[in-house]
């Protein structure tokens, strides 16, 4: 085991894959010389020089089709966003053309692109820099939506993703890249897209929380195991597609859940999941099913607007009281 | 200012009172002193009584709910006052109301409303529209709760809920007692459901533990009833008011009580006490089950005092009147079904007494006197022991004190 940084987790997937697949380059702005807005891919233009590593201007939707259209012939194109709130720019590339191109035609051409980068808030950055965008993503066909909270799921889905033949949008935190955390050092180590993880056992209520919700969950579960309240944390790690069994297992153990979403509420991964819920758990249901996530509203600017607006342990503390009757 | 009228503590054991009936309607002005309520408690029913004067604002509970103690009943006040705030805060249980104050202090920003009443899209949830009223007839209960009662065999009209708006929820289930299975009947009919009151309950908790904790024992003695039978006939024809055979039972029991007080006791699992006072309890049928009222000090009161008293306290018993303090601090108990024709049975030990007597009808048999059969009038007493504090030789001493002074009126008196 070793204990890497989030960013480090990263640096090392795209490393590893680069080193064994010579189809793979990274392209946006600042890899390259800069070594990354968030040092991601330091070190790499040294490694694999500039043809692997390409900087571009500021023109997301421009660099984004040409990863698709390098995609389609045949390269395996990691297109890194300095933040997903600046890839709405390329929303068509992604939406329109790396999402439908594989179904248009009849399975004909693959599109084995990544497209990484910082996802949702990072504190005071205001309205347009703090959405969190793999719900919407989620939405539509075609694309997988990935959104780790540790280093290691980082590492492991990240070398998922840079392999599958289809688009997969691997979202990061701003906030998150200097987390550490253990990392195995099993050869080749890799998670599959798709499962998730009980990342902590409980009996009395199950909390479903991914990404940087996922650090507000523990911290929920932390002081709730002072009275005597066992939270199960499920971390889905990819929102789509989304190990929905997992989730069930628990709720028929525990019969009762809290999602935590960073998302806005309205068609969001909370909504998803609790729709899913109530059908696979019915009857296994002892409470409504609650849901913690960003009100249907802008990131403020103010500090302490910032702060109420985003979702906080003691709202899922209130949650999770709610679902199981300890008012 | 409005004032908030509590379910008061009416007892010692009282965990919740039953509203028996409302003396007042919403809009009634009330007086400091007025009886606004009767409440069932699981002694008695008792009298509420207001320590303040206005308009009665709101009554929180309705004639049959069961109200913990403490909890709002009614809100008094000024007509056209906003009580908004109490009725919220009697709505989610008293201590959850807190200072809007504390809430800006806190350095985390707590959120505190709960996700029932808010979502972050629909914004506040409308109470009104959003749970539909109980007079709906629906059972509400969570999915999980339906389906265990199902797989349980349980009927969910049974189950009391404890979620909001009377949810019934898993805890509740799991913590279900049901009732025993009525005997099978050849000819099905619908079954009765009736409610178990207050003084049920106290019946079947504390019958249980005695049956269940008091190791039992029965012994039974005929007494020849003749020298009574004609001693109350003669005390009745100078007596002011009339005695009854219980009466005389009941006095006789106190002075043999006296002379062993070993009876006359009670056990403390480290300590056994013999009582210093002869205070003698008589069981009452009323419409709801049977009480218990205490006559203090029998040994020391005469036969007509025993019998005012006890009339007077049956009477309460059936009108629900008793005072608690009138139905505690018994040593021993007289439960007596000869009115009834009962030859004899035997009884139930009325914690913490050591003993209880039942006392059996007078009856007319053929009984032998001399080598003949001639008329005798007979009457079974059977006395239940606890045999941690009383022996079988203890109890038979105490029995045959108690048929020495039946079958010798006299000796009453000395």
């Amino acid at each position: 085991m070793a204990e890497l940084q989030f960013r480090e987790a990263i640096r090392a997937a795209i490393d590893e894959e680069m080193a064994q697949d010579e189809n793979i380059f990274v392209m946006g702005e600042e890899v390259a010389e800069y070594n990354g807005a968030y040092k991601v891919t330091e070190g790499l233009l040294d490694k694999y020089g500039p043809k692997r590593m390409i900087d571009t201007p500021i023109a997301e939707l421009g660099f984004a089709g040409i990863g698709v259209g390098a995609a389609m012939n045949g390269l395996r194109p990691i297109i890194e966003f300095m933040t997903f709130n600046f890839a709405v720019l390329a929303a068509d590339q992604i939406i329109n053309h790396a999402s439908k191109i594989r179904y248009m035609t009849g399975g004909q051409i693959k599109i084995p692109i990544v497209f990484r980068g910082p996802n949702a808030s990072a504190g005071q950055l205001s309205a347009t820099h703090s959405v969190a965008y793999d719900s919407m993503y989620a939405h539509f066909p075609g694309m997988k939506v990935i959104y780790t909270s540790e280093p290691e799921d980082a590492k492991g889905l990240l070398k998922s993703a840079i392999r599958d033949e289809n688009p997969v949008l691997f979202m990061e935190s701003e906030q998150m890249y200097g987390l550490k955390g253990e990392v195995t050092d099993e050869e080749d180590f890799t998670i599959p897209i798709g499962k998730a993880k009980v990342k902590r056992e409980g009996s009395d209520v199950t909390v479903v929380a991914h990404g940087k919700m996922y650090h507000v969950a523990t911290q929920a579960a932390k002081q709730l195991e002072k009275d005597g309240v066992e939270m199960e944390i499920i971390d889905p790690r990819t929102v789509k597609p989304l190990d929905i069994e997992t989730i069930i297992t628990s709720i028929k153990k525990t019969n009762r859940c809290v999602i935590v979403d960073e998302a806005h509420p309205f068609g969001g991964l909370a909504a998803e999941v609790g729709y899913l819920i109530q059908r696979e758990a019915f009857d296994y249901l002892d409470a409504p099913v609650q849901r913690v996530t960003l009100p249907d509203t802008s990131a403020p600017f103010a500090k302490n607007l910032f702060d109420e607006w985003l979702p906080s342990a003691n709202e899922v503390i209130d949650a999770v009281n709610t679902v199981t009757y300890r008012k | 200012m409005a004032i908030k009228v509590e379910m008061p503590k009416l007892s010692d054991t009282m965990e919740e009172g039953v509203i028996a009936k409302w003396n007042v309607e919403e809009g009634d002005y009330v007086e400091s002193g007025d009886i606004i309520a009767e409440v069932e408690t699981d002694k008695a029913t008792m009298e509420v009584e207001v320590f303040d004067s206005g308009t009665i604002l709101k009554i929180l509970a309705g004639e049959g709910d069961a109200v913990p103690l403490g909890q709002v009943m009614a809100v008094i006040g000024e007509e056209g006052e906003d009580i908004s705030e109490i009725l919220a805060e009697a709505e989610s249980g008293s201590a959850e109301a807190e200072e809007p104050a504390e809430k800006e202090e806190e350095a985390a920003g707590q959120e505190k409303e709960q996700e029932e009443d808010y979502d972050p899209v629909l914004e506040d949830v409308d109470k009104e529209t959003a749970t539909a009223p109980d007079s709906d007839g629906r059972i509400k209960a969570s999915p999980l709760a339906r389906k265990m009662a199902e797989e349980q065999g349980i009927t969910l009209s049974n189950v009391k809920g404890s979620g909001p708006q009377g949810r019934i929820v898993k805890s509740d289930i799991e913590s279900y007692e049901p009732a025993k299975a009525p005997s099978a009947a050849v000819v099905s009919r619908e079954d009765k459901e009736i409610r178990v009151s207050q003084m049920r309950k106290t019946i079947a908790r504390r019958l249980s533990e005695s049956k269940y904790n008091n190791p039992h024992y029965y012994e039974t003695v005929s007494v020849d009833m003749q020298p009574v039978w004609d001693a109350r006939k003669q005390i009745n024809e100078v007596s002011d008011t009339k005695i009854s055979f219980n009466d005389i039972v009941v006095k006789a029991s106190a002075a043999a009580l006296r002379k062993h007080p070993e009876i006359n006791s009670s056990w403390y699992e480290d300590k056994i006490v013999e009582h210093g006072d002869v205070n003698i309890a008589v069981a009452v049928a009323v419409d709801e089950g049977l009480l218990t009222p205490v006559i203090d000090n029998t040994d020391q009161k005469g036969l007509q005092q025993i019998g005012i008293e006890t009339r007077e306290l049956a009477e309460k018993a059936r009108n629900r009147k008793l005072q608690p303090e009138e139905m505690e601090g018994s040593t021993f108990t007289i439960s007596n079904l000869g009115m009834f024709g009962i030859d004899e049975f035997t009884a139930i030990i009325n914690p913490p007494n050591a003993c209880i007597l039942a006392v059996g009808a007078i009856k007319e048999v053929p009984v032998v006197e001399d080598g003949e059969v001639v008329p005798g009038k007979r009457m079974k007493m059977t006395l239940s022991s606890d045999h941690r504090i009383v022996d079988g030789a203890m109890a038979a001493k105490f029995l045959n004190t108690l048929k020495q002074m039946l079958e010798n009126p006299l000796g009453m008196l000395l």
